[in-house]
């Protein structure tokens, strides 16, 4: 068997014997990535359904704004969010360099107009056919935007999942200001990044196969949603 | 008599993009009983339900609510076709008392009320969007009527509706004209203006040709278009 062979059962071997250093790697990336996530959900939902609802100056730019952020470089983010965590950085007080809060905020800084940009157009879209009669029923703009909110569920979470999908499997920001410290700041990304420049292609190969694992379940589950969702409401 | 009546167009125009869709227009409408606007397509029919709903604003002209400063919540309407949000019959009955601040338990209760009402029960639970269009009219007026406007617009409740559609819709909105409601509604059906109407405002060419009672209008229409719409000898399309 060649060395790839002999590195995919070790790899499956660490993973079936629970490996503490790929539990504690597998544990820290979810817990930051869906932590970054869900206050990406909190933030980004309302504000682009908020943006497709409100009558603003500018809304057009906004649009084009949001949609061009959806593109952010991670690496560009980490620098940034690095700079600003930075001891001479405006939020250095904090002192959240090198943590999982630190990581999270570069996390939630990508997923956020991703987020937004997809809620943005699910919920124009809706508020074209409703608007005329939600103002028949003299909803307000608050009311509307999470009335609709909830009508588009299903379709807003084609927006939660890609926030996981980014979240989970960038690497370069969690990077910068992460730092990726043995039991510190290591995540399933930055982990294989280095086991794998480092020639310890098992423990990259496991938490490759996890990673990618993750991905499939959580759209699995989103489908399986989506389609109960349509027969049961369509 | 509420504050909301009478309703009052003073040489109301409605003119977007240069395109004259209504024009010196003047009625005046009471608060009581069934008001039917009939006249061909483009007449300005659906444009002048949409001001009295305060969704559209005259481009000249005045319009008031009696001494109300607005329409407000006691102004609702019903459209030709009704948006359903994907959830329950029960959720899109009380959908307007949502916007109104009512408490989600006591909407529930209200609106299984409403449901029991408008023949809708056995459907509580099943999806809104699931329904037939006879259906769904009657879920629209239900959840307008929920609300108890004191005046409910209508914008062709039973187009391409089916006789037994057609019937239990116009049931409702007898009940709801006897529940104290003024409701103003727009038909192509003169069957159905002479069964429901108290009163017709005829619209040709974005103008009030004749304001009468449903009787008079239809036994002697003063106006020539009026005659000619009565007789199917007017075209159904008006063109600006």
């Amino acid at each position: 068997m060649g060395g790839l062979g002999v590195a995919f059962l070790e790899a499956l071997d660490r993973l079936f014997r629970l490996d503490a250093q790929v539990v504690e790697i597998i544990a820290l990336s979810l817990r930051v990535s869906l932590t970054a996530v869900m206050l990406g959900t909190l933030m980004g939902l309302p504000l682009g359904a908020a943006m497709a609802v409100g009558r603003y100056p500018g809304k057009q730019a906004a649009a084009v704004v949001v949609n061009a952020l959806m593109g952010l470089p991670a690496v560009v983010v980490g620098v940034v969010v690095y700079l600003a965590l930075s001891r001479s950085g405006p939020l250095g007080g904090l002192g959240l360099l090198y943590s999982p809060a630190a990581m999270v905020v570069a996390q939630v800084v990508l997923v956020l107009p991703l987020m937004a940009a997809i809620a943005r157009q699910v919920v124009e879209d809706a508020w074209r056919d409703y608007e005329e009669e939600l103002a028949a029923m003299r909803f307000t703009w608050g009311t509307a935007v999470v009335t609709l909110l909830h009508d588009c569920r299903h379709s807003l979470l084609v927006a939660v999942l890609a926030g996981v999908g980014r979240a989970m499997s960038e690497v370069g920001a969690v990077m910068i200001v992460g730092g990726n410290i043995d039991h510190s700041t290591r995540v399933m990304t930055t982990a294989i990044a280095l086991e794998t420049s480092k020639g310890d292609l098992p423990l990259a190969l496991a938490l490759g196969m996890v990673l990618l694992a993750v991905i499939l379940m959580v759209n699995g589950l989103a489908y399986g949603l989506r389609v109960w969702a349509r027969g049961r409401f369509e | 008599m509420s504050a909301l009546f009478p309703l009052e167009l003073a040489a109301v125009s409605f003119r977007p993009n240069g395109q004259e869709v209504l024009r010196g227009v003047d009625l005046s409408l009471g608060g009581e009983g069934i008001t039917v606007v009939l006249g061909p397509n483009g007449a300005g029919k659906s444009v002048l339900l949409r001001m009295l709903c305060g969704l559209l604003q005259p481009t000249g002209g005045t319009l008031r609510w009696g001494s109300a400063p607005g329409p407000g919540r006691e102004v609702a309407m019903v459209f030709q076709h009704p948006m359903m949000l994907r959830d329950t019959v029960l959720a899109n009955v009380g959908l307007g008392l949502k916007a109104h601040g009512v408490s989600r338990q006591d909407r529930v209760a209200r609106g299984h009320a409403m449901l029991a009402r408008i023949g809708l029960t056995d459907r509580a639970g099943q999806s809104a969007r699931q329904l037939s269009g006879g259906e769904r009219q009657r879920l629209a007026l239900g959840r307008a009527w929920l609300t108890r406007p004191r005046l409910l617009l209508l914008d062709e409740p039973t187009a391409s509706l089916d006789p037994s559609g057609v019937e239990a819709v116009e049931r409702i909105i007898r009940e709801i004209r006897t529940d104290g409601t003024k409701v103003v509604m727009t038909t192509h059906n003169l069957g159905q203006a002479t069964r429901l109407a108290d009163d017709v405002v005829f619209l040709a060419d974005g103008a009030v040709r004749e304001h009468a009672p449903v009787q008079r209008f239809f036994a002697r229409p003063v106006s020539p278009e009026a005659r000619l719409f009565i007789k199917g000898e007017l075209p159904w399309h008006v063109g600006f």
